[in-house]
Formats: C-alpha cells, structure tokens, sequence
C-alpha cells in the first residue's frame, strides 16, 4: 500500500528521501546501459503487473512484484521502484511527490535484502528453488508492509494501530505473492533457466 | 492563468511548484494553515483545471488511503472521548488528525493534478534533466514509460488467448498457476526484449549519450510564476509556525 501526501511527518520524509537517495545512488552507479534497458522494461513489468488484479476469497489484490525486480536486479530495484512509483504518482495519483522517498526505500529495500538471501537458492534445483521464490515474494512483501508500518508508527503516534491494522491486512498478500513468485520462477526455470543464474 | 497559459508553462517551472508545494504542505501541523491551504489549492485548480470532472474523479481514487486513516485513527488513537457508539470510543484527537491528513493530502494532490494535467512524460523527463536529475535516471524514465504500453499490449494477448480457452479468474490453485505462467512468459519476453533494444542501439551509434530534442527556454512570466507560488508557500508557512507556536 502506498502512503499518500500529508501523512508523515517531514522527518519521516527527510530519511525516506536521503535513504532512497543513497540506494538509487549505489544502483545506478553498478548499472551500465545495457542493463538499464533490462532495468526500465522489468520496471515496466512491475508496473503492469501492479495492475493485475489477482482473485482472493471474496475480493481481490492487486500484485507487487517487488522481490522478483530485487532478484533479478539487486541495487539496481532502487532506481527501477523509484521510476515505477513517480510513473504511478502520475498516472494513477498512488503516493505522491512528497512520499516518493519513503514509498521507494519501503519496497526497494526489502527487494534488495531479498536478492542477497535468496538468489543462490535459485540457481539450485527442486524444492530448493521453489522455497527460495516463495521466501522471495512472501518476504519481500512483508518486509514492505513492516518498513510501511514503521514509517507511519514514527510519523505520529496516533498512527501505531493503523499500521499494526496494515500488517496484519498484508499476511494473506503474503502468501498470494509467495505462491505466484514461486510459479513464475517455476516457469522461468523449465523454459529459460540461464535467467536464474545470478552472477551480479 | 488559465488552463491555456499552464499548457504554456515552462514544465521546469511545473514541476518545481508541484514538489514545493508537496514539501511545504506536508510540513503544515495546523487543521487551520492546512484548510487554508486546500482552500488555495481548490481556487488554483478552479481557475487552472482543464477538467474539473475528470480532476475529482482522480481525486476521488486517491483518497483510498485517506479512507483508510478515517476508519482506523479516529476510535485507536488514545485521547480525550468525543463521541462513544457501543464499545468503540471516538478520540478528539484521532479525529483531528484524520481531518489534518485529508486536508493536506487533497491540497497537495489538487496542485499536482493541476500543474501536470497537460504535461506530457517526454516533457516532464526534459524538465527532470534541466532541472539536474541524473541521466541516467532519465533514460531509465523514458525507457519505462516507452516499454509499459509495449507489455500492457503482450499481457493483453495473454489474456485474450487465455480466455480463449475458457480460463476464468477464481480463487483457485489452477488460477494462480495460470497467472503464475502467463507473467514468468512477460519477465522472460521482457528480459529477451530487452537484449534486442540494446543491441538495436548499439547498432545505431548508442554510445551512453542521450540526447533530448525538445528546448526548454524559461520567460519572465515562469519566473514570476514559480516565485509569487513560493511566496504563498511560504506565508503558509510562517503562518502555520506562528499558530503553532502561539497555540492559537
């Protein structure tokens, strides 16, 4: 969930942006231009795939996809999110100017957290690979949903129980992102398996 | 300055507003600065808006989260009780914090929906360049945006072929394996393309320069505009400081 405009504070603000700031910086700066291109269509990929709308009991949620652009692009999920949202500020009014920084830092970090953990299970076979994707979605997720909460928690105090409300709305989000992640690279797997070994 | 004279506007100038007015809004700590300026914003978009429906409708949908503050912050938030229904106990200052947030949020969003209504992203990635913006970051903004309609289409066709054969969305595992299939063939096509693209500007001089054709030239009027915008921004500054820390 993006946080919208006018509700965290400016310090809250200040970090998302110097955090965000550093990230981009780092990703950019081991990214040549034959991967930026790679980089801007998985961007673009993220960006669909926010518009798919996934069936889920009653209801339905829409997709992330924030750790599959961490496993295949690393620091380089920094810059790709931080486009991804602005374009989606944009289009769609989600997040904003003021929150483009915390928004960013809240999916780009766990996205690149879970490229150093989980990117060697991958190049593995069987259940090794499939557990690896599934940790991948799953924990990108939750790591985006805590970084989220945390942010709302600090900006004020009346926050706490929203964002404890947040987290909670994120578990079944979870599971749904670990299960499609882990069939999709299921899929990579049986019909492209070079895509998944990461040497970077 | 009619919707006419913004399509004229330096997008620099746009832009430079539109962040400025975010950064200074979301400082305001006053429900009284705050309501002043959502009142600014709505004569901005009244007298700037190219459509005023259109406008609403997209402020509509971005209130979603504002929502979701209303329904969870005024009966969690600890404080002195203003309004009890059954167990649930309503706070006086959950509730102004509530009406803060959406003041400022829909303040913030009326400017920014008005300053980049007409703005193009071929604009708006020029201004970002002027304005310093790596290019690198650019290039990666242009990109993006170039390659969202070429996968939206593919993702289409899944879907058409999809329903061709009689797939249909429901919560079941053969759902998510459908679904799970159809984006691992987007990220693998994506990726291939990809390659393609990079290679096609290798073989078209592509040597990490990029170039943008459209000028950019900044006029007195932009200048008056973005200063007489920081102004205002900053009265509601001073002012939000002043009553808050005069406890007015």
């Amino acid at each position: 969930m993006h946080i919208s405009e006018g509700v965290l504070s400016p310090t809250v603000l200040a970090c998302g942006y110097a955090l965000t700031a550093a990230g981009t910086y780092l990703g950019l700066r081991r990214t040549d231009y034959s991967r930026l291109v790679t980089t801007a269509v998985l961007a673009s990929v993220f960006f669909v795939a926010s518009l798919v709308h996934v069936p889920l009991g009653p209801g339905s949620v829409h997709l992330v996809l924030n750790g599959l652009l961490g496993l295949f692009l690393g620091w380089a999920a920094f810059p790709a999110l931080l486009i991804a949202l602005l374009l989606q500020a944009v289009f769609f009014r989600y997040g904003g100017l003021a929150v483009l920084g915390i928004n960013t830092f809240d999916m780009a970090f766990p996205a690149v957290l879970c490229h150093y953990c989980f990117r060697s299970w991958l190049g593995k076979a069987g259940v090794v690979r499939i557990a690896g994707a599934f940790c991948c979605g799953a924990v990108s997720v939750a790591g985006a949903a805590v970084c989220t909460a945390l942010a709302l928690a600090f900006a004020n105090e009346g926050f706490v129980t929203s964002a404890r409300i947040l987290l909670v709305a994120h578990l079944p989000i979870m599971l749904l992102e670990g299960c499609i992640v882990a069939l999709m690279v299921s899929y990579i797997a049986k019909n492209k398996p070079e895509l998944l070994h990461f040497t970077q | 300055m009619s919707s006419t004279a913004m399509h004229q506007t330096d997008p620099r100038a746009l832009l430079l507003v539109a962040g400025g007015a975010a950064f200074c809004l979301s400082c305001l700590q006053s429900l009284v600065v705050s309501g002043t300026g959502l009142a600014l914003a709505a004569i901005f978009a009244c007298v700037c808006a190219p459509d005023w429906r259109s406008l609403l409708k997209r402020l509509l949908l971005a209130n979603l989260f504002v929502l979701f503050i209303w329904l969870t912050v005024p009966w969690t938030m600890p404080g002195t009780d203003i309004l009890i229904i059954g167990p649930v106990h309503f706070s006086r200052e959950g509730l102004l914090l509530a009406m803060g947030v959406t003041l400022k949020c829909n303040a913030i969003l009326l400017i920014f929906l008005t300053l980049t209504a007409d703005m193009g992203l071929l604009q708006m990635g020029c201004a970002l360049q002027k304005l310093h913006m790596p290019v690198k970051l650019v290039f990666l903004l242009l990109f993006t945006y170039r390659y969202i309609h070429v996968i939206a289409e593919e993702w289409k066709k899944l879907q058409t072929a999809a329903a061709l054969r009689g797939f249909m969305m429901q919560t079941s595992f053969h759902t998510y394996k459908t679904i799970g299939n159809m984006l691992g063939l987007t990220v693998i096509n994506s990726i291939t393309r990809s390659h393609r693209i990079y290679e096609a500007m290798l073989l078209r001089g592509f040597s990490g320069d990029f170039y943008l054709t459209t000028e950019l030239k900044a006029r007195r009027r932009d200048i008056i505009f973005v200063s007489s915008c920081f102004f205002v921004l900053a009265c509601l500054l001073c002012a939000d400081l002043y009553v808050t820390c005069c406890h007015v």
